[in-house]
Order: C-alpha cells, then structure tokens, then sequence
C-alpha cells in the first residue's frame, strides 16, 4: 500500500485487508460479505485511489472479521484481480489473491426467469461456467444465458 | 436380419450407447455423419417393422404440445419394434397437481429405458439428464435447443444436396427465440458451409450468446433484413415461424410478416438447385404456392423425421454399433 493511503486509513490489528477492487466496488464487497453497518465492525474504505494496475481502486479494511472461502470465490467475480490480506496483530499473516474457480455453482442467481435453476420446487442449484475472467463472463450450465459483470454487481446490488 | 448387418458393415468403439441428447453441440461433426449414415439405412428399410429395439420401452413426457417431433419419435421407436407410453400434456398427470420435473423424471426413469422430453423451462432436459440414468433426448427446451430437429435439417441438405460443406444457407424469420434456428445454427458451425446468411427482422436477431459462439466459430456469416439481396446465391433457405406475440406493436409484426414471406416470385429468382427448408408448423411464411415447386423440401423434411430418430433411438440404446 501507499504512503498515502496510509495517511487516510490508520492501521488495522486484527482483520482483513481488501485490495484492488475496481473503483466505486467496495461498496458492493460490503454486500456480499452481509456488511450493513449495525454489525459493529470497524470498517475503512478508499474509494477510487490512482492505481497503475487497474486505473482507479478502492480499498477496504475489516477490523476483527476473516473471510471464508466461499466469500473469497464471490468477491472474485465483482474484483477478479482483489487480493485479501488477513492481519493478525498488525501483520500480514496470509496474503491471498482471488481466483474465480472454473465452474461456480449456487452464489448467483440465472438471469433468466425460465431457466429451470430458477425453479425453487426443482433439486437443482444455479451453475456456471466461466467463460471469461477479466471482465467476468458466466455461462448458465443449464439454460447458457451469459452473466455479464454488470449483471453480476447488479444482482448483488438487489441482494443488498 | 438388419441386425447382422450392421455388425457385419460397421465396427468399433461405441460412442453412443446410454448418451443423452440435450445440445446438437454435444455431437462432433464425425458423430453427426455416423447418424447420417445410419438414418440413410433405417430410411431403406421403408415402413417394414424391425425387431432391433424388441422389448424396450421409449417414455414421451411432453410438457408442451407437439405434432411432428412426438409422433415421429413414436413412430421410430415402433418401427423398430419397441413400445411407447408417456404423455402428451401435462393435464390429467400429476404434473397439474403440481409434482415438480424431477419427480417425474425419477419415474419415468424408473419405468423405461430411454425418455424423449419438451418442457418450457430451459435447461429442463439438462437437469433430467442429471437425474435419469437412462438417456434423456431433448425434444425441446424453451427457446434454447431441439437438438434432433437439427440433426434432421442438417440429414435433410445432406441427402438432398449431397453435401453441407461449400453451401450458402440463408436462415430467416425468428432467429432470437425460435429453438430450432438456434439448433440448426449450431449444428452447421461442426461443418464447413461456404456462407451463412442470417435474415431477420432487428427484434428477431440473434441472442448475443449465439453470435458469438458463431464468430468463435470461425464460419462466415452476415447478418441482414433483406432476403432480396441474397437469394440469387442461396443453396439453401430455412423458413421459421414469426410469432405474433414476440412483437409489442401489431404494425410491427405485419409489416415483418410481409416482409419476410416466401413466395415463387422471389423463388423465380433463385438457383434452380435451392431447397427450402421449414421446420413446420408453417403458417403464412411461405405462399401454398411454393409448396407444389421443386424449390419445397419441408414434407420431406418432416419425413425424415422418422429414419433420424430411428439411428437416434437404435443408437442410444446400443442396438447398432458405430
């Protein structure tokens, strides 16, 4: 991390480090880690820092929270190229970096309203294949449909 | 016996026995031929009954309604000598009480050795081929696949014409939701036409999924309103369906109607050697005029309904090898 962004966000015990999310993403992070602010985490983000990899990042740090790989694999779709520090009295005790899994199944709804993943009567859980990872591009395993990024953040967005 | 026979002509690893058919993308191209060549023996045999599928037992669980597609699926499978039972819409089943897809499925799973499914969910055949053991044959999903209707296209250019590679198709009408033109298109990706020329109204073009997987593809093909344009070229001319309720404005669909109508003034202009195709019900795409020409190859097509699902059926069931 910069100096800089240091000078905005202090240092954090013990917790999660967020970095190289898309710019204006954190936001969506929150949602898919269930963060709405009446959990009582300490919680410190920068949005939209210079970042010569990625143009514009935002960064985020969770105080006294680590995060299961499940989260880890629905962060990966919305910031394909995050990395996820977990600090332990202020070091860096495991550095991971996402990688979308070639197949994910039951994070992420079908945008179509007529593919049988849709249907809560049938045995069945949403799958895709990931067709692309930068940007993110699914294909339903069942109906096809393409999952954009858009869509993907879109829907996180309504879960929230 | 048609039996010995094909022991005798044909050899090898069984690719086909216990698959299921959900995606004419499933199938390579050398597979798609095998099916060719063994449609063209059961299409010899004529109406003769064979005793290859003798004690087995096809399930037709249309959700949706069909003509052609179930009763050619019936007609093979009895032609072969095997038996049907199923239904052919979901009222007076348990499905109106409201039994989910999969429970059916486990039935019908439990009941016979192969099952032929349409339903209007996408995916249905998909997830029924995750739980039936015995093989599932798409007849249907939604707007997304008909995989045998396809390969029954692609048996129809080939016997007709000789050959798929080196063609000019031109596919027109509902290109965006029409599951046999999706199919269809698919499947002529596995050979190597010369051109494909897609002609539909803009609310009817292809879905973005499709034309990309044709641009990955690497197949030549252009996108347009205007069959005028092309039919000179054409080898071969898909009709499908224009559905009124797929457009918001009804001076929309009549004016698409119009435009898109098949007619011999336009066949006048065409290669003596063109072959219309539809993959039926037609209604008024095509002019009752172009049904006594050369050019109409659509009775035909439906005809061959039956050979193709007879070296499906045989196939899957392991009754002739490959």
């Amino acid at each position: 991390m910069t100096k800089l962004d240091e000078l905005i966000v202090r240092r954090i015990r013990n917790g999660t480090v967020i970095d190289h999310i898309p710019g204006g993403q954190s936001l969506n992070v929150l949602k898919i880690l269930g963060i709405r602010g009446g959990e009582g985490y300490t919680v410190a983000m920068v949005m939209n820092v210079d970042s010569r990899r990625l143009g514009k990042k935002d960064i985020m740090k969770i105080e006294e929270r680590e995060l299961a790989p499940t989260e880890v694999d629905r962060i990966a779709l919305i910031a394909p190229e995050a990395t996820i520090n977990t600090v332990k009295n202020y070091r860096v005790t495991k550095k991971m970096k996402v990688k979308l899994p070639d197949e994910i199944k039951g994070i992420l709804n079908c945008t179509n309203p007529n593919c049988v993943s849709n249907k809560y009567r049938e045995p069945v859980k949403p799958s895709f294949i990931v067709a692309s990872r930068t940007p993110t591009l699914l294909i339903c395993k069942y109906c096809g449909t393409y999952i954009t990024h858009d869509e993907v953040v879109a829907q996180y967005a309504l879960a929230g | 016996m048609i039996t010995r026979k094909w022991s005798s002509t044909l050899g090898g690893v069984d690719m086909f026995n216990g698959r299921d058919v959900i995606s004419i993308s499933d199938f390579t191209r050398d597979e798609l031929e095998k099916i060719f060549r063994a449609a063209l023996k059961m299409e010899k045999s004529g109406k003769r009954e064979q005793s290859l599928l003798k004690g087995k037992l096809l399930a037709t669980a249309f959700f949706e309604p069909s003509t052609r597609t179930r009763l050619s699926f019936e007609t093979a499978m009895h032609r072969l000598g095997g038996s049907v039972m199923g239904f052919s819409e979901a009222e007076g089943t348990s499905i109106a009480k409201g039994e989910n897809l999969a429970d059916t499925i486990r039935m019908l799973d439990s009941y016979a050795d192969v099952i032929v499914m349409r339903h209007h969910l996408e995916g249905a055949a998909k997830l029924s081929a995750e739980i039936a053991k015995v093989p599932v044959i798409n007849a249907g999903d939604g707007s997304k696949h008909h995989p045998t209707q396809a390969m029954i296209d692609l048996y129809t250019i080939w016997r007709e014409l000789g050959k798929i590679d080196g063609l000019h198709v031109a596919l027109t009408g509902d290109l965006r939701y029409g599951r046999a033109a999706a199919s269809l298109i698919y499947g002529l990706t596995k050979f190597r036409p010369r051109k494909l020329s897609l002609v539909s109204p803009a609310l009817l073009k292809l879905r973005k999924e499709i034309e990309d997987f044709l641009r990955n593809s690497g197949l030549n093909f252009s996108e347009g309103e205007n069959l005028e344009e092309i039919i000179e070229d054409l080898d071969v001319l898909y009709v499908t369906r224009i559905q009124r309720e797929r457009f918001p404005d009804p001076a929309e669909y009549e004016k698409a109607r119009g435009s898109y109508r098949i007619d011999t003034e336009l066949l006048n202009r065409a290669k003596k050697t063109l072959i219309v195709l539809h993959p039926l019900p037609k209604l008024d795409e095509i002019d009752l005029r172009v049904d006594e020409t050369k050019f109409a190859k659509y009775f035909q097509q439906a005809a061959y309904g039956v050979p193709v699902r007879m070296a499906l059926l045989a196939l899957l069931l392991g009754a002739v090898r490959l």
